[in-house]
């Protein structure tokens, strides 16, 4: 072939790459310019003094956090702990089995898991639109992410650490204690936050199960709608005025910011986690 | 250096993907302590599990009086109604009693999920790939991590401000400038022939959808070029081919697997996807849409659309219709999800995918 040819097919190709890298790259800059744009006018301390019943976005605020707050209480410790099992003592049919159960789990649609929390929780088990309710719906999406990322912090952990502890003597567990988990725990870190992140982004799940309320938040865990930051995106988005719109932008606004917030400590802790990896003995 | 070679594999310090097993544990290695709290964790490790079964156990059961009125109508009907549940009477259909007038055809909703999954598909895959390359390929080392940050961007987006974005700015966007451009293809394709509407429909709803599905699909595309052997491409270089064909040559074929294992994942999200549709679909009721730029539905979405009025239904058999519309969401996704972890674990042996939104 001749070489200008192949030359001229080389710079096609390579410039239909680049503008698939800006089609990628443009609509996130644009969606984060029309949040900008649209909560422009209503951004003021107004929005955090006031609830959702007056313009502003107190108790969305506060319910988002609260829903947080649950969803690292429940699914941490059960993600967490599921994961040290299958990293480390799960035999290895069981640990398939398991593995399979959490994929598909975190394979099931949102919108099937805030339906099936409406039918059991909000239903069945008369917990009615509850922050129990949400925070159970929101877990159970969040859980395999968890027990995921803390099974792969500590299989990254060199097994030369697991046979010097068995060569020490030590109990597995202590092994895990002393040995295992310390340079696996900023990974498992970076895995809670950005499973916070992907929670206080969800809607579906949670339209059925926590309800809206436009007060602040109560504590109750049960029979007690709480407001969050999504759905007045959801609910103003579909509203006709233009405060209407300033306000769902800026919740959308909130909510992007939190996401991001939580996705930057993640990487700070998984920047940390690799070089605490790669101080370790091969 | 170690000294067990058994354990020289698991200790490799580079690359972001988890190498090995550690060695399998034997009973005789346990205290009564550790043996005790391996029953502890093993119930944590369960949860996940035991949900799973839970929440397919439930929407089956709740789907069972809806699949037997409906029969299988409920797969070919384009009429999906929950009668008149302001009256009492009630109308009997294959032994179930449901309101008078009740007719549950999901067709056009089983249709709308597809159609509009595939679409964002085919969109995504070469866009997610192209983007991929350049980025690997071509961006300076120093600027790659930042230039990163747009794909974590799009994945943390919230998918009600996809919506609020589809309504507000893309859809209109579109139906002014790309629809009537696109529309003129009408002459050909029949699906595109007709009026390109406003902007809220199947066409605007799969590019929502191909935005969302990118990130999950680069993500794992990444991951995989990064594993390519540098050799490998150096040798082609070396051999006078230019950096197209080695792509095309080398990285390529050795990545295809794995990206097709990545494209099944975020066709499984696509399907799944709720509330970004809901939003800029025009939620078309008992209809298929006219062409591809009118307004049409998905099951996901009109569970959540019409689970409100649902739950009026004083015989309960609206709220088992929306199950039933849920099972068949449920076991797509399911299989679609599955199929890719099966491909990328057979290609990649231990390659993580990236499970929830490929932050």
């Amino acid at each position: 072939m001749r070489p200008a040819l192949r030359a001229g097919r080389d710079l096609g190709f390579w410039a239909l790459c680049f503008l698939a890298l800006a089609v990628v790259v443009a609509p996130s800059l644009a969606m984060v310019g029309t949040l900008l744009q649209q909560a422009g006018p209503a951004l003021s301390l107004h929005l955090l003094t006031a609830t959702t019943a007056n313009n502003g976005l107190q108790n969305a605020v506060l319910g988002s956090l609260l829903i947080m707050l649950g969803v690292l209480l429940v699914a941490g410790p059960i993600g967490v702990l599921g994961g040290i099992y299958l990293a480390e003592f799960a035999p290895t049919g069981r640990a398939w089995l398991l593995r399979l159960g959490y994929e598909t789990l975190a394979g099931v649609p949102s919108i099937v898991i805030g339906f099936v929390g409406y039918v059991l929780l909000a239903q069945e088990l008369h917990w009615g639109f509850s922050l129990l309710s949400g925070i159970m719906a929101l877990s159970a999406i969040v859980l395999p992410y968890v027990v995921k990322t803390t099974e792969v912090a500590l299989l990254q952990v060199p097994s030369t650490l697991r046979d010097a502890g068995m060569a020490l003597g030590l109990s597995r567990l202590t092994t895990l204690r002393r040995a295992l988990l310390p340079p696996a725990v900023p990974a498992i870190a970076s895995g809670l936050v950005l499973a916070l992140a992907i929670a206080v982004g969800e809607t579906a799940p949670l339209l059925y199960t926590l309800g809206f309320s436009d007060q602040d938040p109560s504590l109750s865990l049960f029979q007690h709608p709480i407001g969050y930051l999504t759905y007045v995106v959801y609910l103003n988005a579909t509203l006709p005025t233009r405060l209407e719109h300033e306000v769902a932008g800026a919740a959308g606004l909130a909510t992007l910011l939190l996401i991001l917030a939580l996705i930057g400590v993640g990487r700070l802790a998984s920047r940390r986690a690799a070089r605490f990896r790669a101080q370790l003995p091969t | 250096m170690s000294f067990f070679p058994a354990a020289q594999g698991t200790g490799r310090r580079a690359g972001p993907l988890p190498i090995g097993r550690p060695v399998p544990l034997r009973d005789a290695d346990l205290t009564r302590r550790d043996r005790l709290a391996r029953w502890g964790l093993l119930l944590a490790a369960a949860i996940p599990t035991a949900m799973l079964l839970l929440i397919a156990a439930l929407m089956v059961a709740q789907s069972v009086p809806a699949f037997r009125y409906a029969g299988w109508g409920f797969f070919t009907g384009r009429v999906f109604s929950f009668g008149n549940l302001y009256v009492t009477k009630l109308q009997v259909q294959n032994g179930v009693p449901a309101p008078h007038g009740a007719t549950y055809g999901a067709f056009t909703f089983i249709f709308g999920t597809l159609v509009s999954s595939v679409i964002a598909l085919l969109v995504a895959l070469p866009l997610a790939v192209g983007a991929v390359l350049a980025l690997t390929e071509r961006v300076p080392t120093r600027l790659q991590s930042t230039v990163s940050i747009f794909f974590e961007l799009l994945a943390g987006i919230p998918s009600v401000v996809y919506g609020f974005w589809g309504i507000l700015v893309l859809g209109p966007l579109l139906a002014a400038h790309l629809y009537p451009v696109l529309g003129r293809l009408g002459a050909l394709v029949p699906f595109f022939r007709g009026s390109v509407g406003y902007g809220e429909g199947l066409l605007t709803a799969s590019l929502i959808l191909t935005l969302m599905i990118v990130p999950i699909i680069a993500t794992t595309t990444r991951e995989l070029v990064r594993g390519v052997p540098i050799l490998a491409k150096e040798g082609a270089l070396a051999l006078g081919m230019t950096r197209y064909e080695t792509a095309r040559v080398v990285t390529l074929p050795y990545v295809r697997r794995g990206i097709w294992a990545a494209a099944l994942l975020g066709w499984a999200r696509a399907l799944g996807e709720t509330m970004a549709v809901l939003l800029v679909s025009g939620n078309l009721l008992n209809g298929l849409p006219a062409n591809i730029f009118s307004p049409f539905s998905t099951m996901a979405a009109t569970i959540v659309a019409m689970l409100d009025s649902a739950l009026t239904d004083a015989t309960g058999m609206a709220v088992h219709a929306l199950a039933a519309l849920g099972v068949v969401l449920l076991v797509i996704t399911v299989a679609t999800n599955l199929l890719g972890r099966l491909i990328i674990r057979r290609v990649a042996g231990g390659a993580v995918l990236p499970v929830g939104r490929g932050i």
